[in-house]
């Protein structure tokens, strides 16, 4: 199927222009909170949050490797969902060719997923 | 000028011309933006505010209680009497904070959730840009507000909102394949990524009615995922409030937490709206083959006002699930994407795909 419009950077200017407004929005708000508010600092103040109590160390700090693990894996199943989506809009034109293709591509996809399921990369404890 | 409230084309050519006649093409042009710009500010923001409000009353209601009555009539003022109070408060720069990122942040969320704004199609004739891949730049935007949030939690220098951000950066990246396949299901049924297109293909019924029982589990993945893709309740583990304070914006204050709450409710919008775009036939009237009598009863309704309409059912659902569910832990909501509605997604897929290939939906 060929496309009807070719579209080129210059047809998302209107976004482009749109996001400078927005932008000139939020400054414009930023400008006026800080004439309207008070400024008062102290020393309690300008310290994190903590209920009460002596804030402790830094937040600086490692946290749980399996958060990378979701990041990795979505890496990966993102790209399959991006690749998909031209087959998609072609699929009715493609016909039997098109539906072969995208259950191998299915099959090879899922036995990956299965693979990453019997290694317990889903299992947030093991 | 020939305004007609069931088609916006003759409006926007009107809008345009006249603009055209009176200055340079590209000027004309500049300035047709910027008004598209400022009425989506104002749209945003009285939608924004109106959907807190929603909120509050949806949760009085399930709660059995009153909610806000006091400020106006129906304390219908409550929440414009909330954003200047937000505005007349003082900004806090903590002192860890990492200046510069922690500024960003509330830019970046808001002008993510005005990109997405800009795509979606209010009626015929009325968006603001209409792309041929639509759907397509949609699943790419609203992705983007994720950034913000990281950002936002991480720049604070705070153990909440460290592991708010890391947790929604977790969660909103997981569930995006579940929200990015389902729309896949609808492309494939309709073989346009245009979402004036998509909206088009639906005038003889919505596709939720038409794909039969693929489309209604696409729809309903689509639900949950673009629930929690928008960190709602009971998914919303990056700001569960009884044990992370507020999550990643702990530490903001006065309009800049504003931002983020506005941000948070214009997004739970545009999954509503992408939803009613479409599964639900977007602006497209409700109508029944055969039934012609009632089919004009319908016609009469404008098209704005159905879109509005199913977008706002939309919402109104997700907003039950909040007030309904407890929340998940995080493993349960890992567990849910990657263990059950991945899998599932996909073959629903292949699915769709045998359903198409045979021609068993209605054209």
């Amino acid at each position: 199927m060929i496309c009807a419009k070719v579209y080129t950077p210059i047809d998302y200017l209107p976004i482009m222009i749109q996001s400078f407004v927005v932008l000139g929005f939020v400054v414009t708000t930023m400008i006026a909170t800080h004439m309207l508010g008070p400024k008062r600092n102290t020393k309690q103040k300008l310290e994190n949050f903590e209920c009460g109590i002596e804030g402790m160390g830094n937040a600086r700090s490692p946290f749980s490797v399996k958060y990378f693990v979701i990041a990795i894996l979505f890496v990966l199943f993102d790209v399959e969902v991006i690749f998909l989506y031209p087959w998609a809009v072609n699929f009715k034109e493609l016909g039997i060719q098109g539906f072969v293709g995208v259950v191998s591509f299915s099959a090879l996809l899922l036995s990956g997923f299965g693979y990453l399921m019997l290694k317990g990369a889903f299992d947030w404890e093991k | 000028m020939d305004f007609n409230i069931y088609d916006f084309t003759s409006f926007t050519t009107w809008v345009h011309n006249a603009l055209t006649s009176s200055m340079s093409p590209g000027w004309a042009m500049f300035v047709e933006l910027a008004i598209v710009g400022v009425v989506f500010i104002a749209f945003y923001a009285v939608i924004g505010l109106y959907l807190v409000y929603a909120e509050r009353k949806v949760c009085a209601l399930i709660q059995n209680r009153k909610g806000p009555n006091r400020v106006g009539p129906f304390g219908l003022l409550q929440t414009i009497a909330d954003l200047f109070k937000l505005l007349m408060k003082e900004l806090i720069y903590i002192k860890n904070a990492d200046k510069f990122l922690f500024n960003l942040a509330p830019f970046i969320v808001i002008i993510a959730s005005f990109m997405a704004i800009a795509a979606l199609p209010f009626a015929k004739g009325l968006h603001a840009i209409d792309l041929n891949i639509g759907i397509f730049y949609l699943f790419a935007v609203s992705s983007l507000g994720v950034i913000g949030i990281l950002l936002a939690g991480w720049s604070s220098n705070s153990k909440y909102s460290l592991i708010g951000a890391i947790r929604s950066g977790a969660q909103v990246v997981s569930y995006e394949l579940s929200v990015g396949l389902a729309l896949l299901s609808i492309v494939i049924f309709s073989g346009s990524m245009q979402l004036s297109t998509i909206v088009e293909s639906q005038a003889n019924g919505w596709w939720i009615i038409k794909g039969h029982i693929p489309a209604i589990i696409s729809f309903l993945i689509f639900l949950v995922a673009s629930t929690a893709e928008t960190n709602r309740g009971p998914f919303d583990l990056a700001e569960a409030e009884s044990e992370l304070t507020a999550g990643f914006h702990t530490e903001y204050s006065g309009i800049k937490f504003a931002f983020f709450f506005l941000a948070e409710y214009m997004n739970m919008f545009i999954v509503a709206a992408i939803a009613a775009t479409v599964f639900l036939g977007g602006w497209m009237p409700f109508h029944i083959p055969g039934l012609d009598g009632m089919n004009h009863v319908m016609d009469y309704i404008p098209p704005f006002v159905w879109f509005m309409g199913k977008t706002a059912f939309i919402i109104f659902i997700m907003m039950w699930f909040k007030w309904t569910f407890p929340r998940l832990r995080i493993d349960q909501l890992l567990k849910l994407e990657w263990k059950y509605l991945l899998p599932l997604n996909l073959m629903n897929i292949v699915l769709i795909a045998f359903i198409v290939l045979m021609g068993w939906y209605i054209k």
